[in-house]
């Protein structure tokens, strides 16, 4: 038994110093270059992903101040289908999947128990793949040849007869590299969970959020492949003359819409459900008790991670598609407010039934519910097959989908930054600072997104660079423009409380905010090995059980990197099993998939010249390595 | 001139602000629902003011049993809306009597219109603009020659997409008279925001005599600057594009030109009709919608004083 907030014993000191030399990296670049540790490689995602937000935020500002009035002329109109296409894939690829995964490296494993992520390696790769990603779509557009065919990229459009030049192979390829890395932080989300959870963290004692990634993860295996088919479809029709789409040669345009929203609609969950999790984690240490219905919760993410992958042709009833088979889409978009409506139950009545403290993450919480809410129930109208005709394709859809993904999970994401940022960085944010960018976006965001229902119903459509005068527009559109700028002053007035913290000496507690999770019985920010001793759970609020003391699981080795592996139901100890040390062949695989994948726009023939470095650096990652007895190294 | 699904002029529009209204409703219902309960919550008297020793031994009999409560009202107010949207998905496939039969073609970035109502020798076709009789249905064949667009009169209908390769069809039976706008839903390229119909409800007399001045080929030059301005239409690059029925140009790629000078919209309501527009159109169509396929043709200032002049005459 080891004593938790109390200073470690001596024998403790020793192990933990042993512990920092195992698994600590090299020093300087090459440490930088090499390094798995899944907060390292977190932190990186963290800080890329908000870049992107950033920029993907100012081509936002841009698209309204050029709607700001009718007939406006700051843009063209080749400019404006450009920033709108970049600002939905950033914001979808680079930007809501991305950080929801960089959140959960961070934290998975520190929530179960574990030393590192599984896979740690792959983890890495990941990182790297995904930064080509986010690159070549934007050094596409600071070169001019952003594409500009929408994020989803509808055939004939991006086809080769209608989007010459690279711009729609820009936007595929940018999929591809950004779903590989997905997959995967997926695969290694999944293995975390089910097989490196602490020793009597059973599934029924898992914290929400874990259970939100878990299914979130399982989502992501499989909705991924269709976009990454139908992306290399497109690509194969530019490139080599295939007919997939190509209706005259017996191709299908509409099969182009079908595989992308297969993957489409679950992808919005795949962005939701973290959020979800995220506002579990901060209702339950805020109120002061556990989540109300926690069974209910698990059941509410499990139904919805099935349910979205049922719901796709809602996105294309205007097709013309049958009406029977219509019906049926719009029985199962709508079924999927029975689980959203019970965790919104239950997060209410967690805090009706605790003693809650209104700091600033919950605060971003009640945002959440008053926001999500209004994008819940605008859903459940689009999902009408008939009533989606006049909606589909207009303003109003761009305000639900801004209530429900910046409602629903930037909102959390942002209450989210502020709860961890302590575990993050070792610093508070300021409560001020994070209370003004609260009621700045807040507010922002309702002047901004509100007014676009009514301008969806008086008719107007989305993806106009511009708009005739006397429609009775132009006051919702101005209001949404300085709207648009009010978000943007709490964006800054965040990146302010980031920075000023960050120039503060690193001195929060362990646990600043008293929660109950593993995640917090650990230093701020945790060290390389995350915990001395692997703890050994009874309760799913560990921390708030045995308020002096964690229970403690030893005998792992600290000379060597070795982590205990679970049953994935009852987490009941298996066997030891060591982890991957650093390495630079994640990042030359990642450099030679790179090279493989931009070539691959250009020449089919990258994919056999490109696969020989590939498969160079993949010897080198998996070469065997020799061990001694026991599984420690020789 | 109205572009809105708030002010419905047609049976189909009228249905589905029906459908929208029960939406708000219950929506709405739910939405007090909501907020009520987490103001409640919030104000009840156990807000804290430290972070307090929390508690961990809970159960809650009566909030589950709350719960199970507010799922059954979910599952009905779900029920009420499934089946309400349903039964007006069933209301609109309904065909109506003797439709009137239209075929719409969208083009980057514009659409061809026929009336494809009778006889073969009495079809007419337009561009940018559809007439409809007061109170005949009417049953629209949509297609595309190109990318997707979608067919969208607010006032009057749901949207419905023109896909290359596949028709679709949708009814629309009119019962106000008036001036609307329909406009392009599916994003379809540069110009997809210049892309309008411009619409008009009116008695079947006034449509009929619409339909019957459409019948009737150009009218001949009516002086020597026209005859000149025709002569410009057909040595030039116009006629290889446009078609204008009376005449040697009989090109399909653009829009038919018999009867331009009698529509209110220039270039899929880009701009309104007017002589004065017309001449700029053709001298920059760029400036006008940058990006549109018709190129600018090299005119002296005679030819396009001719040509538009006789354009101009082409009621």
């Amino acid at each position: 038994m080891s004593a938790v907030p109390m200073p470690p014993a001596d024998a403790e000191a020793r192990a933990a110093a042993k512990l920092a030399e195992t698994w600590g990296d090299r020093p300087g670049v090459w440490g930088w270059l090499t390094t798995v540790d899944h907060k390292r490689i977190a932190r990186r995602y963290l800080v890329t992903t908000f870049v992107f937000f950033g920029l993907a935020g100012i081509l936002a500002l841009l698209m309204r101040l050029q709607l700001a009035r009718p007939e406006g002329r700051l843009l063209s109109p080749d400019r404006y289908n450009e920033l709108f296409t970049v600002h939905g894939s950033t914001m979808m690829f680079i930007f809501a999947v991305p950080v929801m995964e960089a959140v959960a490296l961070y934290l998975v494993p520190l929530m179960v128990g574990a030393r590192n992520i599984a896979f740690p390696r792959l983890n890495a790769y990941s990182y790297y793949m995904y930064l080509g990603g986010a690159l070549t779509l934007w050094v596409a557009f600071f070169l001019n040849i952003g594409p500009d065919i929408g994020w989803f990229g509808y055939t004939p459009l991006s086809g080769p007869e209608y989007s010459p030049g690279k711009r729609a192979d820009i936007w595929a390829q940018m999929i591809t590299f950004t779903e590989v890395a997905a997959l995967a932080v997926s695969v290694s989300i999944v293995t975390t969970i089910l097989r490196m959870r602490a020793p009597g963290m059973t599934l029924a004692r898992m914290p929400l959020f874990v259970w939100a990634m878990l299914v979130t993860a399982f989502m992501t295996i499989f909705a991924l492949p269709s976009v990454m088919l139908v992306t290399s479809m497109l690509i194969s029709d530019r490139l080599m003359g295939t007919h997939f789409f190509n209706y005259a040669e017996g191709g299908d345009v509409v099969l182009f819409q079908h595989l992308f929203w297969f993957f489409g609609h679950p992808e919005v969950y795949i962005i939701f459900i973290p959020a979800l999790g995220f506002v579990s984690a901060i209702t339950e240490t805020f109120a002061r008790r556990p989540v109300v219905g926690h069974t209910f919760m698990v059941l509410a993410l499990v139904a919805i991670g099935f349910l979205a992958f049922g719901l796709w042709v809602h996105h294309m009833f205007a097709t013309g598609l049958p009406k029977l088979g219509n019906s049926f889409y719009t029985s199962a978009s709508m079924a999927i407010a029975l689980p959203s409506g019970v965790q919104i139950f239950c997060w209410i009545a967690t805090i009706w039934a605790g003693r809650p403290i209104f700091k600033t993450p919950m605060l971003w919480v009640i945002g959440f519910i008053v926001t999500f809410v209004i994008g819940g129930l605008t859903g459940v109208m689009v999902a009408s097959a008939p009533l989606d005709l006049q909606l589909h394709d207009t303003y109003f859809v761009v305000a639900h989908f801004h209530y429900v993904l910046i409602g629903g999970a930037v909102f959390p994401l942002f209450g989210a930054f502020q709860y961890w940022f302590p575990k993050f960085t070792g610093r508070v944010l300021s409560e001020t600072l994070g209370r003004w960018q609260f009621w700045l976006i807040f507010l922002g965001f309702q002047l901004t997104f509100f007014p676009m229902h009514l301008l969806g119903l008086n008719g107007m459509p989305r993806r106009v660079y511009t708009y005739p005068a006397g429609l009775g527009w132009e006051p919702y559109n101005l209001a949404a423009t300085i709207g648009a700028f009010t978000i943007a002053a709490g964006a800054v007035i965040f990146v302010v409380n980031v920075v000023l913290a960050l120039r503060r000496p690193a001195d929060a507690p362990a646990n600043p905010w008293d929660a109950p999770g593993l995640e917090w019985a650990v230093a701020s920010p945790p060290p390389a090995y995350n915990f001395v001793d692997t703890p050994a759970v009874s309760s799913r609020t560990p921390l708030w059980e045995d308020r002096t003391s964690l229970p403690v699981m030893g005998g792992l080795a600290t000379d060597y990197r070795e982590i205990v592996v679970t049953s994935p139901v009852e987490a009941e100890p298996g066997n030891r099993q060591d982890s991957p040390d650093p390495t630079i062949w994640p990042f030359l695989a990642a450099l030679a998939t790179t090279v493989l994948f931009i070539g691959s726009i250009f020449s089919e023939w990258a994919l056999v010249w490109g696969a020989i470095p590939l498969a160079i650096a993949l010897t080198g990652w998996f070469w065997p390595k020799r061990t001694g007895p026991g599984g420690a190294p020789e | 001139m109205s572009q809105s699904a708030l002010h419905p002029a047609a049976d189909q529009a009228t249905r589905l602000l029906g459908l929208w209204d029960l939406m708000l409703w219950v929506c709405a219902g739910m939405y007090v629902l909501v907020i009520a309960f987490l103001a409640w919550a919030i104000w009840r008297r156990r807000r804290a003011a430290y972070l307090i020793e929390p508690e961990v031994m809970v159960s809650d009999p009566g909030l589950e049993r709350a719960l199970g409560g507010w799922a059954v009202l979910i599952v009905v107010g779900l029920i009420v809306l499934t089946t309400a949207s349903f039964l007006t998905d069933r209301a609109l496939a309904t065909p109506g009597e003797r439709p009137l039969k239209i075929k719409v073609t969208g083009q980057q970035w514009w659409w061809r219109v026929e009336y494809q109502d009778g006889p073969v020798e009495r079809w007419v076709e337009t561009a940018n603009e559809i007439r409809l009789p007061l109170g005949r249905p009417a049953e629209i064949e949509l297609a595309s020659d190109d990318v997707i667009h979608s067919f969208w009169i607010p006032n009057l209908a749901g949207k419905t997409d023109l896909i290359p390769g596949r028709t679709n069809r949708m009814a629309i039976t009119p019962r106000r008279a008036g001036r609307f706008r329909g406009q392009c839903a599916e994003f379809c390229g540069f110009q997809h925001a210049h892309m309008a119909l411009d619409v008009t409800v009116e008695p079947e007399a006034a449509f009929e005599a619409w339909r019957a001045r459409q019948l009737a080929p150009a009218a001949a030059p009516a002086d020597p600057q026209r005859a000149y301005g025709q002569q410009v239409f057909q040595a030039k690059a116009c006629a290889m594009c446009h078609a204008i029925a009376g005449t040697q140009a009989g090109s399909r790629n653009g829009p038919d030109l018999t009867h331009v000078a009698s529509r209110r919209t220039l270039a899929a309501g880009a701009l309104p009709y007017s002589k004065g527009a017309l001449a700029g159109w053709i001298a920059n169509p760029q400036a006008l919608k940058p990006g549109t396929n018709m190129p600018a043709v090299r005119l002296s200032a005679d030819e396009q004083a001719a040509l538009v002049a006789y354009l101009d005459g082409l009621k």
